[in-house]
């Protein structure tokens, strides 16, 4: 099962933090994170691959996005 | 899509076309050391409409309008437009105030301070000092669970707002253009000496101001940024765009005779370190708590973010408190209640730092 981050809607740095806070604790597995403009976007793919965790896919629905991330 | 500007070649990039076009401001008729300072360049403008009378800082500054409507078209070509308000306006509205005020304090904003360092003013160091420590405490709070709070979609015209009002201030000033002597045209200052009767032409900072204002909004270019993401997530990435900038800055400088290393007679700077550094810790703690340095504030008020646009008005209401009230700095040295301001501010930033916080 994978867990889910919601990061819709906060302001830097957050939605990396959460996420960091969040692999850091899971150590591997599935997260899924949602967020709502590009930055974040871009932010949370470039700070968890700098963590060996990958991003599987991103779905985008409307205006906002929802990533897969993998470790395994 | 691929964005280039998200690259590690993108961010430098963006700091080596910024700090060119600093020096370059400054070569063509900005400040010394002043090609581009977010900071001085809102107080400017307040200046401008009369929110303060310090006859000398007033001019309605084009290199902001630049970079809010540059940000604008930016974000709309990347598909990157997203109206959104609603996560703590009011409290962002006092951060910028007090923003501002620690600025006014060191006289300057980050892009300043690493361009100060470009031409050589040592005392910049200080600032940066206090940059970072005031960064820092932010972090803090962030891993305390500190947050403003989510903001939500909203109409297209409320993430409008501000790119129509920096139009607006644009038509003023060719409705109202500068008249050689005259202190005033229709209704709007023009400061006759001074920083702020030292300009480029209109349509060139007007023309850097939109590159930039592009290029900072895909790239999410951020003074600030650069030294959180280092201290809390130990990532270079915005901090090398900051290096770029500071590099590329001084090249031109020496190239164009502008560096000159010291600590006294600097342009528009004083020398009394330690409120260099105070100043500094404050606007840099109230940029931490709000997410983006006055820069960046700016390009996100480009892209819809109607919070964002809140905080720049708190930073230009805030210039007008500091020059009204006395707690600007001049090269003399720190304003009669500058001190005084900026530990008002220390003591607000906590209680918003401390009292704000979501549940674990």
């Amino acid at each position: 099962m994978s867990e889910l981050i919601d990061a819709r809607g906060l302001s830097c740095p957050q939605p990396v933090l959460d996420t960091l806070t969040k692999i850091e604790s899971m150590g591997s597995g599935k997260l899924e994170v949602l967020v709502d403009t590009e930055a974040a976007r871009e932010n949370v793919s470039r700070a968890v691959q700098g963590k060996g965790w990958r991003v599987d896919s991103i779905a985008e629905d409307g205006d906002e996005y929802r990533l897969e991330l993998i470790k395994e | 899509m691929k964005n280039f500007f998200a690259t590690r070649t993108g961010i430098v990039s963006v700091g080596l076309v910024i700090g060119v076009f600093a020096a370059l401001l400054q070569y063509w008729g900005n400040p010394g050391n002043m090609g581009i300072c977010v900071a001085c360049f809102e107080r400017d403008i307040a200046g401008a409409v009369g929110l303060h009378r310090a006859g000398v800082v007033q001019y309605m500054r084009p290199e902001i309008i630049g970079f809010v409507l540059g940000a604008m078209v930016a974000a709309f070509v990347g598909r990157d437009f997203r109206p959104r308000t609603g996560s703590a306006p009011i409290v962002r509205f006092v951060l910028g105030a007090f923003a501002m005020i620690g600025a006014l304090v060191f006289l300057g904003c980050p892009w300043r301070a690493f361009l100060r360092l470009a031409g050589g003013d040592l005392n910049a160091i200080f600032g940066i000092l206090g940059l970072v420590v005031g960064v820092w405490i932010g972090t803090l709070f962030f891993r305390r669970g500190y947050s403003l709070g989510r903001s939500q979609k909203t109409y297209t015209s409320v993430g409008l707002v501000m790119p129509l009002i920096m139009a607006g201030f644009l038509i003023l000033m060719l409705l109202f253009p500068q008249i050689e002597g005259q202190a005033k045209s229709g209704i709007l200052l023009y400061s006759l000496k001074g920083p702020g009767a030292m300009h480029a032409p209109l349509l060139i900072s007007l023309a850097v101001g939109l590159l930039v204002g592009a290029i900072a909004q895909r790239s999410r270019f951020c003074t600030m940024g650069a030294f959180r993401d280092l201290i809390l997530f130990k990532q270079v990435h915005l901090f090398s765009g900051v290096l770029a900038l500071v590099v590329a800055a001084f090249v031109i400088n020496l190239v164009l005779g502008q560096v000159h290393v010291g600590f006294e007679g600097q342009p528009v700077a004083h020398s009394q370190s330690i409120w260099n550094f105070a100043g500094m810790v404050l606007a840099g703690l109230c940029f931490a708590l709000a997410g983006g340095c006055p820069g960046r504030q700016l390009f996100l008020s480009g892209e819809g973010d109607g919070d964002a646009a809140v905080f720049v008005f708190g930073m230009i209401v805030g210039a007008a408190f500091a020059h009204n009230f006395g707690l600007a700095s001049s090269p003399k040295g720190v304003g009669p209640h500058g001190i005084a301001a900026v530990f008002i501010g220390l003591a607000v930033c906590l209680l918003i730092g401390l009292t704000m916080r979501k549940k674990a």
